[in-house]
Parts: structure tokens; C-alpha cells; sequence
């Protein structure tokens, strides 16, 4: 996979260089808007306080994906604009680029929504966000300590999942 | 197969002034088109608050299943996005062809009230025609 293109002049912020690592900061809410993890790496900036912060990215989520839905160009029903969609039903979205981050998105059937924010020149992580969700399940669904919808402690996961993104960001 | 489905322009505050397709299927009525167009006025603006770093201006590029947006910002926010298949190229320099072509035809008649919805002859001829072109030259590539 290729994370960086051309060296082109764009008002864009220069790739971090410092231990290779260009990915900003990750969430997993579950279906019920909850924010089970937060991780951050490197954030220079801090509009809101954490909570804020969390219900506003689930709900610009919940929003771009009633909106893709809505505009969806292949299909021809499609209900009004905002109807209560199950995860997978409808069009949903995979990224969205803006000139200073790149956000990936990823919903499982069971409604874990996995974002990553990364630089905004990096590939199609697609794949990377699907190994990641082998990793909750690994260490977060399979340990028999940890009850579901309440925010991730397990140490295994956090240490796997930091290695495992340093390694592709 | 169309390579566009769709051309909006929003103005700074969010309401639709142009709506054009070019055959999706189930073709959205008025009021949705209204609706989606302030939606995706506001997820810009939420989207530049959630940024990491500082200098953010905007979703530029949305990739969903089956299609992608691609907006342009113009300076005093102005808004322009079009709908195309996945991975359809040049849609960048697409949307400043279309910036300039309302910069000319719409901003530049008289009879035009700011902010207002564009009904200007000359502005939807000229925009057939780059969309053609571009259609055009995506053929010849």
C-alpha cells in the first residue's frame, strides 16, 4: 500500500517525520453512540473537551452517513433523508480527505464503528481498519473480563493496537 | 453510464442556489435536494472543528460505496460539489471550471441578487458544455 504521493506544494501540513508515525488519533464508538476507545497520538489541537468532542464526531458519522444514503446515485427508493438505518443497509461511506487530516470509517455488522484519522496524503486503509477490528476482537470480545459497552482497559489490545499503527501510518 | 451524477452550489449560509442531474437513478425532489444541500453545509463545518491540526478549510473529497463528492470552497464560501462514479479523475480542476463559469456568467450579470438562486441561460449553457467536454475528454484518455 502506498501512503504518500507526490511531493506537491499544498496548504496541506508537512508529514510528521518523528518516528514515522502520521496517524492523529482513533475512536470506536459502538452502535449506541457510546466511545468505548480514544486514542490519540498527535493532536496539536483541542477545540472542544473530550466528551464534546466524542458525541460531535458520532454525530457528524450518524449525519454524513444519512446523507450518503439519501444521495445515493445507483438506487431508486431510498426513503426520506435521516430514516433509522441497521448497519450495512443503505450507502454508507468509507473516508473523507479535508486539507489537513484524513478520516477512514469503518461499521461492522454488529454497529462498532472504527474512525482513524491519519495525514491526509495516506492510501486506502480500508484493510488496516479491518485488521484492526480483528485485534477488538481478539483482545477485547474474547476476554472474559470485559463487559460489553463500556470503554476498552485491556492492555493487550492498546499495546497491539499502537504497534500495529505506527507500523502501516 | 454517467461519469457525473450530479452539481450543486450552495451559498455561505447553506441554501441551495443551483441543483443540476445528470441521471441517478431516483432523482431527488426539491426539498430533499434543499435539505441534503444545508446538511452538507453543516458536516464542512463540523468537520473543520474535529480537525487535529489548525488550518483545516472543509471536507474536499468523500468517498461512499457507490459514489464520490468532490467540494470547492470558494473564498467568500461558496460552496460547489459534484457527484461522480468512484474514482473519477480531474474532478478537481472540473469544479474550477465551473467556478469560473459562475464567476462570469452569474456574478457578472446584472440582473443576479447575491445569494439567490442562479437562473441565468448563459451560465447552464456553458456548464453543459464543460461537463460534456470533460466527458469528452475522459473518453479520449
Amino acid at each position: 500500500m502506498q501512503f504518500f504521493g507526490g511531493s506537491e506544494i499544498s496548504p496541506s501540513p508537512p508529514a510528521p517525520t518523528q518516528s514515522g508515525n502520521n496517524a492523529h488519533m482513533m475512536y470506536i464508538f459502538n452502535r449506541n453512540g457510546v466511545c468505548l476507545l480514544y486514542r490519540e497520538w498527535n493532536r496539536p489541537l483541542h477545540t472542544l473537551d473530550p466528551q464534546q468532542d466524542h458525541k460531535l464526531m458520532f454525530g457528524l458519522l450518524f449525519s454524513l452517513k444519512s446523507l450518503t444514503a439519501k444521495m445515493d446515485p445507483t438506487s431508486p427508493g431510498k426513503g426520506n433523508l435521516g430514516v433509522p438505518q441497521l448497519p450495512g443497509q443503505g450507502c454508507s461511506f468509507h473516508s473523507f480527505r479535508t486539507n489537513t487530516y484524513k478520516l477512514s470509517f469503518m461499521e461492522s455488522p454488529s454497529g462498532i464503528k472504527i474512525i482513524l484519522l491519519t495525514h491526509p496524503k495516506t492510501g486506502d486503509l480500508r484493510e488496516s481498519l479491518k485488521y484492526i477490528y480483528n485485534l477488538y476482537v481478539e483482545y477485547v470480545v474474547k476476554n472474559p473480563l470485559y463487559a460489553p459497552g463500556t470503554p476498552i482497559r485491556c492492555e493487550l489490545f492498546t499495546t497491539n493496537l499502537d504497534q500495529y499503527v505506527r507500523s502501516i501510518a | 453510464m454517467a461519469a457525473i451524477y450530479s452539481l450543486y452550489i450552495i451559498n455561505k449560509s447553506g441554501g441551495l442556489i443551483f441543483y443540476k442531474d445528470y441521471g441517478s437513478a431516483g432523482r431527488m425532489d426539491t426539498n430533499d435536494s434543499l435539505r441534503v444541500a444545508s446538511l452538507w453545509h453543516s458536516m464542512h463545518a463540523i468537520s473543520q472543528q474535529l480537525s487535529p491540526t489548525v488550518g483545516c478549510s472543509g471536507i474536499e473529497l468523500l468517498e461512499a460505496d457507490t459514489f464520490d463528492l468532490h467540494c470547492f470552497q470558494s473564498l467568500t464560501g461558496t460552496k460547489f460539489f459534484v457527484v461522480c462514479e468512484p474514482g473519477t479523475p480531474h474532478m478537481e480542476s472540473l469544479l474550477k471550471v465551473i467556478y469560473e463559469l459562475y464567476t462570469d456568467y452569474v456574478l457578472k450579470n446584472p440582473f443576479y441578487e447575491m445569494e439567490m438562486p442562479i437562473r441565468c441561460e448563459l451560465f447552464d449553457i456553458h456548464l453543459t458544455q464543460a461537463i460534456q467536454k470533460d466527458r469528452v475528454a475522459l473518453l479520449g484518455r
